[in-house]
């Protein structure tokens, strides 16, 4: 029997959600007034900082000394391509653990998400020097190739408990009915799971789009995305703060977005088969 | 016939296209975002009129993370920058090990007699230049001349501590928000070890002796280390060990500190009416001494152009270097933003410029404090290294950052100076036995 919940609690617990919501949305807020100051009021007291001096003067800099473009397209073309190659591996290697597993399932799963638990900086000198060996430094090939197999766990993890959650008789039907295992992985499965692989897609994407370490240290110019552009407004001297705000809002604004059309996919698919 | 002319013709222009693109270098400058680094981006249309065939890429990079990709990259001959903006503690080390393209063979009219001769012998590994200096400071008092006025304090051209101290007692007002004194207590060989190291000096405390043991349970460097943690928790500004020298230097534009010691290049901060609320009432003193110490600091620190000498592109790297820090490039900047935007601390002839010195009345101390630095003897006593407010071996980075978090500990209230230092003298001791200096 559900438990009854009162108007009270119902109150405090929406008071709760807003101030973790908030809390946890302030620091994007804070950054986001920044933006639009100038950098002597971004240093001002809280209360000027609220009510005067607006001015899109960062933004206008920013634009001027910076290809922002360049950057954002390198970051569409490392988060796309990163996730699509993890898919291309990760659905066939998550789909043959979930429906035909072997004795050592659980234990390759368990090896792929220990290579998350190695810090990434213990791996760099190596990376960097097969990378300048095989000329894959600043290129969208070598970082988009690092991403995938720095999300590959993730997306592998994510697929199969999805799969698990898809009942074995549908696909051992499919087959009856004479599918193959590319009709049974395009025409069955994919279809079912396609609310977990949205998510799967999204939450890749995020973070491809977000991840700093590798793109900061394998890229230069040509195959630089929208970390190193919020790197680059980061000063040792001399005030900062305004164009800073302003180039992260510019750097976060596209995920965002894509985050805020897409949340209802995604909570979906992240609560996939939690309740059952 | 018509035909054959034109293909002809076209292949004459595609020919001519593909001549001019092969003619054409890209370099890769790495440069950290300062205002004189950011300014000199604004200035290239000069340098492209003038050199066509040099196309220059700019990787813009915050400190930390340049230093690392920097380094890396010239570590392993990666190839990815053709020019790198370095400070005066990498230059000595990579030209050593010969990583970097000697500058020995400047034209004439580069003129570089004219480099100041601190910022030259800083550069240089057995008298040849490995970077050409970009901008360079020192480190003065900056304090607020209302305030001192106000509290009937005289610091004078040339204060020591004991003036230091009791100006920031009389200067504090914590009920208004003023604090005597703002010192950087953010960890890290380059922020807060660069202040303690240069107060360190200026009691006559040397990092390591002639053994290479280091010296933190000497009297100077206990004297210096408390003296530091006093004067901040008496009269610093709360969440002091948070503090750099961006916090200090918004601190003090906002008026909340009585005086300021840190890098001469700040006086362009201070001083500049688009962003100090104290604009107007800032002056300059040298950098303090203990009484009978005759050192001042030590501090020297320069942002330098360096060319790799791994680079493909050595000619349009060096044609670039010589523009950026030559004396047409000064002129360049005098013109098109005025003479206090000029890049300081590293040309004699910018201090002998009536125009400078009058736009920049900071221009005399930071000259003078420039010229006093001496590198090569950073203490009053014998010591087996060079360096200003750094010490100038490869492994000074890990010790001086633990130092750093040892220290900001201290200043956090979570350990006392004896402790800090203590501490401070053990891992530094583990750490030079580790590299080899201590048997």
């Amino acid at each position: 029997m559900a438990r009854a919940i009162t108007n009270r609690r119902k109150t405090i617990n929406t008071a709760v959600a807003w101030a973790i919501g908030i809390a946890i949305f302030f620091p994007i807020l804070w950054i986001f007034i920044l933006s639009f100051k100038t950098e002597g009021n971004a240093i001002a007291t809280p209360l000027k900082m609220f009510f005067s001096g607006w001015t899109l003067e960062s933004y206008g800099l920013v634009m001027e000394r910076s290809n922002y473009f360049r950057f954002f397209m390198n970051s569409v073309i490392l988060a796309v391509g990163s996730t699509l190659l993890g898919l291309i591996i990760a659905v066939p290697a998550a789909w043959s653990m979930a429906f035909v597993p072997s004795k050592h399932t659980k234990n390759i799963l368990m090896w792929m998400l220990s290579t998350k638990m190695l810090p990434p900086v213990g791996v760099l000198v190596p990376l960097v020097l097969l990378f300048n060996k095989l000329g894959l430094t600043d290129t969208h090939f070598g970082l988009v190739v690092v991403l995938t197999l720095i999300n590959l766990p993730i997306i592998v993890w994510m697929l199969y408990t999805y799969f698990k959650e898809i009942p074995g008789e549908i696909l051992e039907a499919a087959r009856m009915d004479g599918a193959g295992l590319k009709e049974e992985v395009l025409y069955v499965l994919t279809p079912m799971a396609i609310p977990g692989m949205a998510s799967t897609v999204l939450l890749n994407i995020i973070l491809a789009w977000n991840e700093a370490f590798w793109t900061l240290n394998l890229t230069t110019t040509a195959a630089a995305p929208l970390t190193q552009f919020i790197a680059s407004y980061s000063s040792p001297e001399g005030l900062f703060y305004a164009k800073l705000s302003a180039a992260s809002i510019m750097a976060i604004a596209p995920i965002l977005i894509m985050g805020w059309f897409s949340q209802k996919q995604l909570v979906r698919g992240l609560t996939f088969g939690a309740v059952k | 016939m018509n035909t054959t002319i034109r293909a002809l013709m076209g292949a004459c222009a595609f020919g001519a296209l593909v001549t001019a693109a092969a003619a054409e270098t890209t370099i890769t400058v790495a440069t950290v975002n300062n205002g004189d680094m950011v300014r000199m981006q604004s200035m290239m249309d000069a340098f492209n009129e003038a050199h066509p065939d040099i196309k220059v890429e700019w990787v813009t990079l915050e400190e930390n993370i340049l230093r690392q990709r920097v380094t890396q990259d010239i570590a392993t001959k990666g190839g990815q920058f053709d020019v790198m903006t370095i400070g005066n503690y990498e230059v000595p080390i990579w030209g050593e090990r010969g990583w970097l393209a000697p500058l020995s063979d400047l034209p004439a009219d580069y003129d570089v007699d004219d480099l100041l001769p601190a910022m030259r012998g800083a550069l240089s590994v057995d008298g040849t230049l490995y970077a050409a200096p970009f901008y360079g400071e020192s480190a003065m008092i900056m304090y607020r001349t209302d305030l001192a006025e106000k509290a009937g304090v005289d610091m004078g051209e040339m204060p020591n501590w004991a003036t230091v101290k009791d100006a920031a007692a009389k200067m504090t007002d914590k009920d208004n928000g003023i604090y005597g004194i703002c010192l950087r207590g953010k960890p890290g060989w380059g922020e807060n070890m660069a202040f303690i190291s240069a107060m360190a000096n200026s009691y006559g405390a040397r990092w390591f002796d002639m053994n290479w043991e280091p010296e933190f349970d000497t009297a100077p460097w206990q004297d210096a280390f408390k003296d530091y943690l006093d004067l901040m928790t008496n009269y610093g500004p709360p969440g002091a060990s948070s503090n750099g020298f961006n916090e200090n230097l918004s601190l003090f534009q906002q008026g909340k500190c009585g005086m300021w010691i840190d890098a001469t290049v700040a006086a362009g901060f201070v001083t500049d009416p688009a962003e100090s609320t104290v604009a107007d009432n800032v002056g300059y003193a040298v950098f303090p001494n203990k009484e009978g110490v005759d050192n001042h600091g030590n501090w020297l620190w320069s942002w330098n152009l360096a060319i790799p000498a791994s680079t493909e592109k050595m000619d349009a790297a060096k044609t670039f270097v010589e523009w950026a820090t030559s004396k047409e490039y000064t002129a360049l900047v005098a013109e098109k933003q005025g003479w206090r935007a000029a890049p300081p601390g590293t040309r004699t002839s910018l201090y002998e410029n009536a125009d400078y010195t009058a736009a920049a009345p900071f221009a005399k101390l930071t000259i003078d404090t420039i010229n006093e630095a001496t590198p090569e003897t950073p203490s009053v006593q014998e010591t087996p290294y060079v360096g200003a407010q750094f010490v100038s071996i490869p492994e000074f980075q890990g010790i001086g950052t633990a130092v750093g978090q040892v220290f900001s500990a201290a200043l956090a209230g979570q350990m006392d100076a004896d402790q800090a230092l203590a501490a401070a003298q053990a891992l530094t001791d583990r750490e030079m036995k580790k590299a080899g200096y201590i048997k």
